[in-house]
């Protein structure tokens, strides 16, 4: 069985009001993988892969943001 | 683990995982709330379950039937003597699910990984894409135990008997109060937001420390018993679809020991959707 060793783990949060999206990145293999939650309550909404960090973060949360945009247009009064 | 909970045998360390992931006795599954995760790497000797076509009935909106349980258990090589071991992304959603189900068809010896997949990468843990060969094994699942689990009829019962009873909405406080339909970024499932009548709102995310691992007891205890949620109360938690309040469920019943928990799993999806239900908007009525 081969294994490999995840590297380079980053997290980090931005902003996409009224919500936030939280990012998470790191290597394995050769690969960068990506995940996207809304931070509350913590969903997983978009990841992605890519050869490098940038690429990977960059596909995840641009269908993150366009998801979080979609969900700040349904916002009711309560 | 270190903490004190009532029932410390059912949740391990990462550490422990890994000293056992070769272990015949022990069989380690992911369940995550994203069904293509476990392909992108996994702990190796780990078998993936998706919870959308192999724990769920998707026609009904049920469990899994017990027959297609006992095929899948016997397939991923466990018995009913094996340890399982689940772990899973967003802080063991899916995998307290599986964890819930696997209680109410009797499974003795079911364990959670603390803090989760996200943990285990964070640790810089070894993972694998290959998917194991596991020798078929026979399963024989006992016959349901509903009495962990809510239905509808049991929300309406526990409307308005606040003194015996207890209504844990994990939702995020948005959810709760109905300005979302969703989580934000998912699907809206239902046709009208708010909360059920009496439900006090614990969310989910306030069960576990930064790094996903469970609070500590008094932490938990300081969270729960100031709301009313406490051990003497037949309580009931819910969320969406259900997954987020079986980690609610499992914190309640496993780490303070409280007698009677149930999950509701038609959840909001179920009442945010019933005509003539009473609903609150806005906080806590």
């Amino acid at each position: 069985m081969s294994t490999l060793i995840p590297q380079e783990y980053r997290e980090r949060t931005e902003a996409v009001p009224p919500f936030k999206m939280h990012i998470v990145s790191y290597k394995l293999g050769d690969k960068y993988f990506c995940t996207v939650d809304n931070v509350d309550p913590g969903a997983n909404i978009a990841r992605a892969e890519g050869s490098t960090r940038e690429n990977a973060e960059a596909n995840a949360t641009a269908k993150a943001r366009a998801r979080l945009e979609y969900s700040a247009t349904r916002i009711q009064q309560v | 683990m270190a903490q004190n909970f009532a029932h410390p045998e059912v949740l391990v360390e990462t550490d422990w995982a890994d000293q056992h992931k070769s272990d015949s006795n022990v069989r380690i599954v992911e369940v995550d709330v994203d069904t293509e995760a476990y392909k992108q790497g996994h702990i190796p000797g780990a078998v993936g379950w998706n919870w959308q076509t192999q724990l769920s009935d998707s026609v009904r909106r049920d469990l899994v039937p017990k027959a297609e349980l006992e095929i899948l258990l016997s397939e991923s090589g466990i018995d009913n003597n094996t340890t399982i071991l689940l772990y899973g992304d967003n802080n063991n959603w899916f995998s307290a699910w599986a964890f819930w189900q696997l209680k109410i068809y009797g499974h003795k010896d079911v364990r959670l990984m603390d803090g989760g997949r996200k943990k285990w990468i964070a640790e810089g843990r070894s993972l694998t894409t290959d998917i194991p060969s596991v020798p078929r094994q026979i399963y024989k699942s006992a016959e349901p135990d509903f009495s962990l689990r809510a239905y509808l009829s049991d929300l309406m019962k526990t409307v308005g008997n606040g003194e015996k009873a207890a209504l844990v909405d994990v939702r995020s406080f948005d959810e709760y109060t109905g300005k979302i339909l969703s989580p934000p970024g998912l699907p809206e499932t239902c046709q009208r937001g708010g909360h059920v009548p009496a439900a006090v709102s614990v969310p989910w995310g306030k069960n576990v420390n930064d790094d996903g691992t469970f609070k500590s007891v008094d932490d938990l205890k300081k969270i729960y018993e100031p709301l009313g949620v406490k051990p003497d109360k037949e309580v009931v938690a819910y969320c969406r679809i259900g997954e987020r309040s079986s980690l609610t469920w499992f914190v309640l019943k496993y780490l303070l020991g409280y007698k009677s928990v149930k999950n509701y799993d038609g959840s909001w999806t179920e009442w945010g959707n019933l005509v003539n239900a009473p609903v609150v908007r806005g906080e806590r009525a």
